[in-house]
Order: structure tokens, then C-alpha cells, then sequence
């Protein structure tokens, strides 16, 4: 099993959500993050004054997926979230040892 | 009084009253969102206090008797005051009634200074800065420019001299903000500033703020004539037209320097030209008000640099908006002021044929204020601070007002981390 994590732009989570699931995936989690990369932050004026933000609003989107399901499921997500403009983020698969579904006590691929 | 006006100093006074939550609201958005409350309630504490310091001596002390310089004991605890012809100022409880418009220009007045102290200063010493500064500062400071008028007749030392001041351009703007100015000197920076920024944490509370200051405006400025009359009418076109003014000067600059037309700048503008109209909404007729307006704008825009120079740091420029934009009105009447138009007798400005007499006559009345409540604000400030201290820890500081000053938070959004402890 592997955990796919994706720090996305914003506006692209309905597009990525949609791929996910066209890919086979049944379920994920996301969050409001904040970070930059490459792009750097930007710059926002106040009174004539210019304030560097740093941090710009991400989403983290997590799913967990089979092994042999990985490659499309990283596809999708880049595929979707991708707008050829800095800034659009990064994927990355992690390797998960265990997986229990709460309600039933499956583990391991059953629980995915 | 005619019922006609009666009931428009009524409603002028209860939009007096608004514009100090609405002034709450401009400076809180400003505020870091660690500090709005502790903002909001430096205003309302002003709501709480000087009601209750204005009836007990303040009023009386602004405006009674017929001295030059202060006024007497005669209506402390409002005694005398009634609702018939009988008594005091008789007039069917005229006096009353200008206790109570007048209570809520010396609400709104220690509030403006908020702006320059938010993010560092302890609530206490805020809590007892009010009401002295009320006394000490604002109540000569009034007597000086308006004493008598409630009485037989204008007294106060700068009144009789000629200066004009119809609704508290130097009295409440350029008197606050230059308090605000001795407030920073002594309390000293922000940690941090100017090196790190301190951006709005909320626009759309800035721009609700400025719409509620200039509704209550038209109290201030048009209610100051005291009835319903010819000279409210034009007191209410120039609030209109100043206001616009400014906003417009404010933003073009902004667009024209800095590349865009943002909303702060048109929030500011908006304020600076209510407030360079303030002085001589009574007094200036015609396309003046534009002018005042556009002035403010312009010049205000580029004084709240000022502190970076002057390195004082006023949070949310106060001396910048309102003691620069105050003074600009104020010395303006030198040049606009219009006597034929209200078919009264005041000093004419520069422009209208009456010569440099008003004009340095606003600058004496000007100048006289600034001197003396910068001193005396100051030594007010640096009494609060031998005895109980003025600013907060740095670790207070840090972990914001809100939660150090009142134990609450203005926005608590998720439910997982409250309980009930």
C-alpha cells in the first residue's frame, strides 16, 4: 500500500477529486495548507506600504492505494492539477505498513 | 428650540454615538486578528467611561460659565438642567440636549487615539488614560475654542480671537492626533516594526467601518449647526462631497504611485477628507469642500509615511489621517471660508477677500493646541506609566491582546481545541 500526497492550488481540488475518483479511488483527505517552493510568495500593498506573504494557500490532498494502482492514481492527480504555471505543487508517494478500517477491523488492502 | 431641530440634534447624536463602533470596526480590520478585540474594546470603553466623566464634570468644564480659558462647576452632576424655560439655559432642556450631542464627540475623540497605541498598550493604563485625558486635555482644549456659546456668548480665549472651528477639526482631529503622536513616543515600537509587516487581517471590516463613519458623519458635521436649518444643509452637502473627494484623491494616488486602486487607500481617503471637512463644514460653500477633499487625499496619503522617517510608530496612522488631515482643514478655512454665503458673521478666507487674518488665526489656534496636548498628554501618559505601567510583556505582546488584555478570541472557528477547562 501506498500513500499518494499532493500539495495543490486551491481552485484545482474539484478537477483533482474528480480524476481521483475516474481513477479508482474511493476515498482521500484534504487540508488547507500554506507554503511556497519555487514560486516564492507575493507581495501585497497596504497604504503604500508593500508586505512580502511568504505562504500562499495550498491543499494537501492524501489518498491511500494499492501498489499496482500508483502510477495512474499520480497521473491523475498530475494531470489535474496541472496549469503549466509556477506554483501548481508537488506529488508524492510514501510507503504504508498498515491499514485498519475502524468499524469492521479489516487491514491491510481490505481496509483501502 | 423649534421641534424641527430638537429632533435633529436627537438623530445627529445617536449617529455620533455609531460612528465609535464604526470607528471600532475600521481599526480593528486593520488590527492583526490577535488584537481586533482588544481594539474594539479600547473603543467601547470610551462608550463606558466618558458618558459618565462627561455628565459628572466634563461637560461643565467645556462649556460653562463665561471664562477665557476654562469653565466653571456650575453644571457639574448636570444640577440646574431641566426641561423647562425655568431653567438653566432654559429653552425647553436645550443645554440637555447639548450635553448629550456634545457627550458623544467626547466619546469618539480619546477613541481615535486607539488607532496609534493598538497591539501594545495595557488595557488598564488605557482604562485610565481616557477619562484623564478627557479632563485634562479635551475639556480646556473645547473651552478654549467654544467656551461660552452656551452661555451669553463666545468666550473661550481662541474663539473670541477669531479662529473657526464648526464641528472639531483642531479640537477633536489635530487635538487626538497629535496625543496620539506624544501616546507612540512614549510607548515605544511594536516588537518587531518596522522590519516586519503588519498587514489588515480584515478589509471587509475596514471597509464596513468607513461606511459607518461617514453615515454617522453627517451627524457630526450637519447636527453641529444645532438646527434644522440652511447652514445643516450645506454642513451635509460639504460631508458629502469632502468624503468623496478624499476617497477619490486617495485611490488615484495609490493607482498612479504604488499600481493599484486598493480599498485601503480609498477607506483612508474617505476618512481624511471627513475629517478636513470637519473644521469648516459650516463655513465653505460652492466646490470648496471638493477641494478640501481632494487636498486631504492627496497630502495624507503620503504623511502616513511620515513614520517610517520619523521612526515613531503609529499603528494605524492617526497622525497621519487625522492630526495632518485635521490641520489641513483647519488652516483650508483661512482660505475658503465663505461668510456671504451663510449670511453670518465670521472671518472671511483668503480667497473670499478676507486677507491672512483667519488664516493665521487658524494657525495660532492650531499651534496653541498642538504644544499643549502633546504636554500634557504626555505627562499623562508618563504618570500612568511610573504608576502602573503602559505597555504589556513582550510574551503578552506575542501571544496578542486579546487573549492576555480579555481572555477571548475573535475567531474561534474550529470547535476541537475549546473546552471548557
Amino acid at each position: 500500500m501506498k500513500l499518494v500526497t499532493a500539495v495543490i492550488k486551491p481552485f484545482k481540488v474539484d478537477d483533482v477529486k474528480e480524476a481521483l475518483k475516474a481513477a479508482g479511488v474511493t476515498g482521500m483527505t484534504i487540508t488547507e495548507v500554506k507554503g511556497f517552493g519555487r514560486q516564492g510568495g507575493h507581495t501585497e500593498t497596504y497604504r503604500g506600504t508593500e508586505y512580502q506573504v511568504d505562504f500562499l494557500p495550498k491543499v494537501k490532498v492524501e489518498a491511500i492505494v494499492d501498489d499496482d494502482a500508483v502510477g495512474g492514481v499520480v497521473d491523475a492527480i498530475a494531470g489535474a492539477a496541472n496549469t503549466d504555471k509556477i506554483g501548481d505543487g508537488k506529488v508524492w508517494v510514501t510507503t504504508v505498513d498498515n491499514l485498519v478500517r475502524i468499524r469492521t477491523g479489516e487491514t491491510g488492502s481490505a481496509a483501502i | 428650540m423649534e421641534a424641527g431641530g430638537i429632533a435633529w440634534v436627537l438623530v445627529s447624536s445617536a449617529l455620533v454615538l455609531f460612528m465609535t463602533p464604526g470607528l471600532a470596526l475600521f481599526y480593528g480590520g486593520m488590527d492583526r486578528s490577535r488584537n481586533v478585540l482588544n481594539m474594539f474594546m479600547m473603543n467601547f470603553w470610551c462608550l463606558l467611561i466618558v458618558p459618565i466623566v462627561w455628565v459628572i464634570a466634563g461637560f461643565s468644564l467645556a462649556y460653562s460659565g463665561s471664562g477665557s480659558f476654562i469653565g466653571n462647576l456650575d453644571w457639574t452632576l448636570l444640577s440646574g438642567l431641566g426641561i423647562d424655560a425655568a431653567d438653566a439655559g432654559g429653552d425647553g432642556g436645550k443645554l440637555i440636549l447639548a450635553a448629550i450631542f456634545l457627550g458623544m464627540f467626547a466619546v469618539i475623540t480619546p477613541a481615535l487615539i486607539s488607532g496609534a497605541v493598538a497591539d501594545r498598550m495595557k488595557f488598564p493604563a488605557w482604562a485610565v488614560f481616557v477619562p484623564a485625558w478627557i479632563l485634562l486635555v479635551y475639556c480646556p482644549v473645547s473651552f478654549w475654542i467654544y467656551g461660552g456659546v452656551w452661555g451669553d456668548g463666545l468666550t473661550g480665549w481662541l474663539g473670541v480671537r477669531g479662529s473657526l472651528d464648526f464641528a472639531g477639526g483642531t479640537v477633536i482631529h489635530v487635538n487626538a492626533g497629535i496625543a496620539a503622536l506624544a501616546a507612540v513616543l512614549i510607548l515605544g515600537k511594536r516588537t518587531g516594526w518596522p522590519k516586519e509587516g503588519h498587514p489588515p487581517h480584515s478589509m471587509p471590516l475596514v471597509m464596513l467601518g468607513t461606511g459607518i463613519l461617514w453615515f454617522g458623519w453627517f451627524g457630526f458635521n450637519a447636527g453641529s449647526a444645532f438646527a434644522a436649518n440652511g447652514v445643516a444643509i450645506q454642513a451635509f452637502m460639504n460631508t458629502f462631497l469632502a468624503a468623496a473627494a478624499g476617497g477619490l484623491a486617495w485611490g488615484i494616488v495609490e493607482r498612479i504611485r504604488d499600481g493599484h486602486f486598493t480599498n485601503l487607500g480609498v477607506a483612508s481617503g474617505i476618512v481624511s477628507g471627513l475629517v478636513a471637512i470637519t473644521p469648516g463644514a459650516g463655513y465653505v460653500s460652492g466646490m470648496s469642500p471638493i477641494w478640501i477633499g481632494l487636498a486631504a487625499g492627496v497630502l495624507c496619503s503620503f504623511a502616513v509615511r511620515l513614520k517610517f522617517a520619523g521612526k515613531f510608530d503609529d499603528s494605524l496612522d492617526v497622525v497621519g489621517v487625522h492630526f495632518i488631515g485635521g490641520l489641513i482643514g483647519s488652516l483650508l478655512i483661512g482660505l475658503f471660508a465663505d461668510p456671504g454665503f451663510f449670511g453670518a458673521e465670521f472671518g472671511a478666507g483668503l480667497l473670499n477677500g478676507g486677507g491672512a487674518t483667519l488664516l493665521i488665526e487658524q494657525i495660532v489656534a492650531n499651534a496653541v493646541t498642538i504644544v499643549y496636548s502633546f504636554i500634557v498628554t504626555g505627562l499623562i501618559l508618563l504618570a500612568i506609566k511610573a504608576v502602573i505601567g503602559i505597555r504589556v510583556s513582550e510574551e503578552d505582546e506575542e501571544s496578542g491582546l486579546d487573549l492576555t488584555q480579555h481572555a477571548e478570541s475573535a475567531y474561534n472557528i474550529g470547535e476541537v481545541t475549546m473546552g471548557r477547562g
